[in-house]
């Protein structure tokens, strides 16, 4: 959290220690400092669920997988409230296919022998089930958080139809090496899309690595907070070697609007998603992650997997990984490619390891399997 | 027989027919304007108001009510920036409608805690649990225990400024109008203060802040003037003065002891022997207000006794409450009711404060009012050492 909500919470504490407390309003000052440093006896928990635990190496892990049960509570974690569910279906999306949803276009070839890959990417405005109970106004790239995962290798051409079907005028910025004319900004060469109009943009697909796209119009970290993202994935000729590959996109929701933190955090569009739908992979398989960071309003975001290490390429764009470990930071628009190979079976957890996303969302689990 | 009938049937038409016309007028706009006016732009207004919080080990139970014009539901419910299993409240709360949730969080001793009530449309409302303990069970030792302290901080004090008649009698008509100005301004204090309080707690109440503090205030002073001249016409003097200063003071006391209470449940007052001398110094002088009147009349020690505890009992009964059901509602109310209260007594005092025939008040009225004043700031001062 901001300081500012730091700065918020002490002031509501004091103000509200003042009014309850009437007319020993200043012995509660004095009487809380001195609280505060007591034994702490009475804090719960004990009681919260111990039983639920299954066994596993990671408390209290027990009760997913099957039936959209629960996992956490108490001392087990932060879950959502029990007994209802995110409906994925009028969502339109679902977090489990975008995982390894990758999207190669219509492929042809060019007279010159070339590949030419086209997409249609229709902006919408849809109101999305972010937490179960909680609707959020949404700006989206074909309706769903984030948007597609478009793919394409090294040399093709990428021929992006972007029909702005949304009420809010939007662009799509690429990040990759392309003419200032495709760069999707306002006031450089086609600019701002109103809505209703639409552009395609065309470029080479350049450098090979993970990219990311956004809308890019002011104010800016609006339009990408409500929903205007998605990756690009730019396969090296070479290739890489053959894996069970998925795209991880982590970002926030800032459901009040007031540009000043998020109260939802998430991989793949819905907090806590694959807590209770674990990814599923094989034990010794290589298993590699495209990993986006997104999220606006916090200034970094990290991905921490637990029980292994993994290879990390810093945006994709070289073939030997930069380092072996298991924590990463990435800033806002950062990503890498993580390359895992898990030795045991079992649920093995990841989230940020800015601990408070990880609380408001933004954790999951794999699961491992022969 | 006949004829006075039908007068009384002429007497309620008049009244029933203006109803009547002004109901159906009423309905009309209800129904025209309602299609005539545009629906209202923007998002629902989500407004909720925490107003009690029972914490238990493990758990944290809100009492929730809907402050607002249109139904909120609280969907999810996020602890220092965790979300949290919660029961209860999944419905929509409509305006002025109350819920129970509780929150399934490990909380530690004195730790603050902020709760998020994330509504459907994804408003956050947030609530401060300034230090966590465990709320007192409602029980026959913790009831016990308050009324104890009531007494402590309520009666005892009172009763001991009452024994000071025996002294204001021996004084002169100079130095009695003196201490009747002390009285006043110790008053003022007491009602400047507790508007203070309702302001701030106000702010937490559902059902209009300032305006509840009015409602209690005036209410009580209406009440109060109609009871001052029950039997006898014009302004109060003597034993039925004392009689309206010692209610005046009981209210004042009941908001206090509902102060107390309710910041014991808390966990923010701890009840060490400095607040218990603190507030027999500060509520001493309450005893002396009540007694200043009686200076040329002749009391039985009972009737003293009656006064006092008509002046500190209230202090009981609110720590009692304050500690098991108050809101900030009620509070606010009753800390309004302290008030006007108060105002009451004031009003009544202020005729005494002038020598016979003098139009000023004499320097001896006046360093009594100061005194009044300065003697409450400073007792106030022990009450939260």
């Amino acid at each position: 959290m901001d300081k500012s909500r730091r700065r918020f919470l002490l002031g509501t504490a004091g103000a509200a220690a003042l009014a309850t407390a009437a007319v020993p309003a200043l012995a509660v000052a004095g009487e809380t400092g001195g609280a505060r440093h007591g034994s702490g006896h009475g804090g719960g928990g004990d009681g919260g669920g111990a039983a639920r635990g299954g066994g596993a190496a990671h408390g209290g892990g027990a009760a997913h997988g099957g039936g959209g049960a629960a996992h956490g509570g108490g001392v087990n974690g932060a879950m959502f409230r029990s007994g209802r569910q995110v409906d994925h279906v009028a969502n339109g999306f679902h977090p489990d296919d975008v995982l390894r949803d990758f999207d190669y276009g219509r492929v042809s070839t060019l007279p010159d022998g070339r590949v030419l890959r086209e997409w249609d990417v229709v902006a919408s405005d849809k109101d999305i089930e972010v937490a179960p109970g909680v609707t959020f106004p949404a700006w989206t790239f074909d309706g769903r958080i984030p948007g597609p995962t478009l793919r394409a290798t090294e040399g093709d051409l990428m021929r992006v139809r972007f029909v702005n079907d949304s009420a809010h005028p939007h662009t799509m910025h690429f990040h990759g090496v392309h003419p200032a004319g495709m760069d999707g900004v306002p006031l450089v060469g086609r600019g701002v899309i109103a809505p209703g109009e639409e552009f395609v943009y065309e470029f080479d697909a350049q450098p090979f690595g993970l990219h990311l796209y956004h809308c890019h119009v002011g104010p800016l970290a609006e339009h990408i907070a409500r929903g205007m993202y998605g990756t690009f994935v730019v396969d090296p000729a070479v290739g890489r070697p053959p894996a069970d590959e998925m795209v991880m996109v982590t970002h926030g929701f800032n459901t009040t609007f007031d540009g000043g933190s998020n109260q939802l955090y998430a991989v793949n569009g819905i907090p806590f998603h694959y807590v209770d739908s674990p990814v599923r992979v094989r034990r010794n398989e290589l298993v590699r992650v495209y990993l986006v960071n997104i999220l606006e309003y916090d200034p970094i975001n990290t991905f921490h997997l637990h029980g292994n290490f993994f290879d990390y390429y810093p945006t994709g764009t070289r073939l030997e990984p930069s380092e072996f470990t298991d924590t990463v930071v990435q800033a806002q628009g950062q990503r890498g490619i993580c390359e895992i190979r898990f030795p045991y079976p079992g649920k093995y957890m990841f989230h940020a390891h800015k601990t408070e996303f990880a609380d408001l969302g933004w954790m999951g689990f794999f699961e491992v399997s022969d | 027989m006949f004829e006075r009938s039908g007068r009384t049937v002429a007497t309620w038409a008049t009244p029933v027919a203006v109803l009547g016309l002004v109901a159906i007028a009423l309905l009309a706009l209800g129904l025209l304007a309602g299609n005539a006016l545009p629906e209202r732009t923007g998002p629902p207004v989500e407004e909720v108001a925490v107003e009690r919080t029972t914490i238990t080990p493990g758990e944290f139970a809100l009492s929730v009510r809907n402050t607002g014009p249109d139904p909120v539901t609280v969907a999810q419910v996020f602890v220092n920036d965790a979300y949290a299993d919660v029961r209860g409240g999944e419905d929509p709360i409509s305006p002025l409608g109350a819920a129970t949730m509780t929150v399934d969080y490990p909380w530690q001793d004195g730790n603050p805690y902020l709760l998020t009530l994330l509504t459907s449309s994804g408003v956050a409302i947030e609530h401060m649990i300034p230090v966590a303990t465990v709320t007192p069970p409602l029980d026959a030792t913790s009831i016990g225990r308050m009324a104890l302290l009531g007494v402590y901080i309520g009666v005892v004090p009172v009763l001991l400024g009452v024994a000071f008649l025996p002294v204001l009698r021996r004084a002169g008509p100079v130095v009695r109008r003196a201490v009747l100005a002390l009285t006043v301004g110790l008053l003022a204090f007491l009602a400047v203060d507790a508007t203070l309080q309702g302001f701030e707690l106000g702010a937490q109440s559902a059902f209009g802040g300032v305006a509840l503090l009015a409602v209690g205030a005036g209410v009580a002073y209406m009440a109060l003037s109609a009871l001052g001249r029950l039997g006898r016409g014009g302004s109060a003097t003597g034993s039925r003065l004392a009689l309206l200063i010692a209610v005046g003071i009981g209210l004042h006391n009941l908001s206090e002891g509902l102060a107390v209470g309710s910041a014991y449940a808390v966990g923010e007052l701890a009840l060490g022997a400095s607040l218990v001398v603190g507030f027999a110094a500060h509520n001493l002088t309450e005893g002396i207000a009540i007694v200043s009147p009686l200076t040329a009349e002749k009391v039985s020690p009972a009737r003293l006794v009656g006064l006092g505890l008509l002046a500190g009992a209230p202090a009981c009964v609110g720590a009692v409450v304050g500690s098991t059901a108050t809101t900030p509602a009620t509070a606010t109310l009753l800390l309004g009711v302290g008030i006007g209260a108060i105002a009451q007594v004031v009003a009544q005092i202020w005729p005494l404060l002038r020598a016979k025939g003098a139009r000023v008040l004499d320097t001896p009225t006046l360093a009594g009012l100061g005194a009044g004043v300065l003697v409450m700031y400073l007792t106030s001062l022990l009450v939260t050492a």
